[in-house]
């Protein structure tokens, strides 16, 4: 470390919330160097877990979304390149080359350039949408009048908020989702039979154990999708939410390890003075003692920060090792959980009742608590399971894994 | 320093609470509750964490 180059430039590629939170903590912690945040979209930094609730709603404002106020974005000092992606990298040279031909160099790199949309092959025909983007959810919102119908492939937590937004303007929504309930390898049965009824209740036209194999079209748009069972389903819109992909292309030739997300050890780092943050991360996290990449809005920030952090003062670089949360908002009620739940050995309602609509599920992951996931708890509740997890608590029965 | 929250933006991740538990709360729902909306000096550098964490960007602080 000894060696290390002084750091004029700092290049963070990326500019929403893993990005923005980079950039905010390299200057809240004393870098007054040149600061260059690179990102695809034309706009300012917004927040996306809005676009799937309240923007597909419309009682919010496109505008609301925005992360920051024009003026805190203005008080960071950055040179802003929006509107253009980043399109190589060369770690030797330490240069980043835009889309738009121009190169800059940096002596420090954040990649900070999130996921893309899965997608299937009949994605690109008029009436069939993705969510991810701020015009993806205008275009969508637009459709979403009372009485169209809107089929959704994929009940996972995109799928399902959208089918609970699309039901509040009285859409006729059918989810489609192969697994036996919702989100099934995720949650957990009890939390899936719930989530099962919730949209039933809600009017929601649930096919669950069925897949979505190909789109009926008439005059070049898409007019239903066909099930693997034969069934058609008649659809004015069809949206497609089967999960996301890293957006790595742009560093297929930089020799940075790309393994579903830039591979990074416990400090974020890809290689030397490059970091990654977000939901195209891939880090080793201590706490779990496995590599992980999440995608959560929580996460995001935070490892925007560490990231920051360790890239500033990499003799003192500590490892990431955070209890990942989440939220879902469906059908009014709010999802929450804390750690990692998916590949579970065990799951054990351990508080309330899903049949009164208030419960705790904790999660067991080898010998130890690894995840609880609540709805209608007090929070207080909720952060002593956080605690527990983040202790690294075994599981005896999980109702004593609690430290009171 | 003041701090205020907007509270409808709030989506009760308790992110606020961790980081800075001498200046926000939560109520029963989960909603922020700031305790206090001048706080001392020495809490200065856990709250702006507190308000650069919150994934509603909900928290604002301003100088006085
Ligand atoms: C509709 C929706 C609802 C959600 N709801 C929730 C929720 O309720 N709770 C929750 O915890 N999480 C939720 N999430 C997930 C959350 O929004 C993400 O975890 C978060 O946005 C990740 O931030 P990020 O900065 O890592 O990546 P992103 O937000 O994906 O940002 C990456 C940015 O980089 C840009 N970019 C891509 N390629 C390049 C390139 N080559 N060069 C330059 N820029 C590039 C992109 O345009 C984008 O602006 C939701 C996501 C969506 C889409
Ligand atoms: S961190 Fe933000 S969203 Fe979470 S409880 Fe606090 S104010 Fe609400």
């Amino acid at each position: 470390m000894t060696d290390r180059r002084p750091l004029r430039r700092i290049v963070i590629a990326g500019a929403s919330a893993a990005g923005l939170s980079a950039a905010e903590t390299l200057r809240r912690e004393g870098f007054e160097g040149a600061l260059t945040l690179i990102g695809r979209e034309p706009h300012l930094p917004y927040d996306r877990p809005p676009l799937s609730k309240q923007v597909l709603t419309g009682t919010w404002p496109a505008e609301r979304t925005a992360l920051r106020r024009p003026e805190d974005i203005d008080a960071l000092d950055l040179e802003l390149r929006l509107g253009t992606a980043a399109a190589a990298l060369s770690p030797a040279a330490r240069t980043v080359t835009l889309a738009d031909g121009t190169e800059t160099g940096y002596d420090a790199l954040i990649v900070a350039t999130g996921v893309r949309p899965r997608r299937l092959p009949w994605c690109g025909t008029p009436g069939v949408h993705v969510l991810r983007d701020l015009p993806d959810a205008l275009a969508l919102r637009q459709r979403l009048t009372a009485g169209r119908r809107l089929v959704v492939v994929g009940a996972g937590f995109l799928g399902s908020e959208v089918a609970a937004a699309a039901r509040t303007l009285d859409v006729a929504v059918t989810l489609v989702e192969p697994a036996p309930t919702p989100l099934a390898h995720l949650v957990g049965p009890d939390a899936g039979a719930f989530l099962t009824r919730l949209h039933r209740d809600n009017g929601v036209d649930l096919r669950l154990g069925t897949e979505v194999t190909g789109i009926v079209t008439a005059g070049g748009r898409a007019t239903g999708v066909r099930l693997a069972d034969g069934t058609l389903l008649p659809a004015d819109d069809v949206l497609v939410a089967i999960g996301s992909e890293p957006n790595t292309a742009w560093l297929r030739d930089s020799g940075l390890r790309l393994f579903d997300g830039v591979l990074c050890d416990e400090y974020s780092a890809a290689a030397p003075d490059v970091y990654a943050a977000g939901d195209v991360a891939r880090w080793h996290n201590p706490l779990f003692g496995t590599d992980m990449r999440v995608e959560h809005r929580t996460n995001a920030a935070e490892q925007g920060m560490a990231a920051a952090r360790n890239l500033l003062h990499p003799e003192r670089a500590a490892p990431f090792a955070p209890v990942p949360y989440f939220w879902s908002d469906q059908h009014g009620t709010r999802i929450q959980a804390y750690g990692c739940l998916r590949g579970h050995d065990e799951a054990q309602v351990v508080e309330g009742d899903p049949a009164d609509g208030r419960f705790l599920v904790a999660y067991r992951t080898g010998p130890a608590l690894t995840g609880a996931l609540a709805v209608g708890m007090p929070p207080k509740a909720l952060r002593r399971w956080r605690a527990a997890i983040a202790a690294r608590t075994q599981w005896r029965s999980p109702a004593d894994s609690l430290v009171a | 320093m003041r701090v205020e929250a907007d509270q409808p933006k709030c989506v009760a991740s308790g992110q606020c609470v961790l980081a800075a538990p001498d200046v926000f709360d939560q109520d029963d729902d989960g909603i922020v509750v700031v305790l206090d909306d001048h706080p001392e000096e020495s809490t200065h550098d856990d709250v702006r964490e507190a308000a650069a964490i919150c994934p509603a960007a909900a928290i604002r602080l301003a100088d006085k």
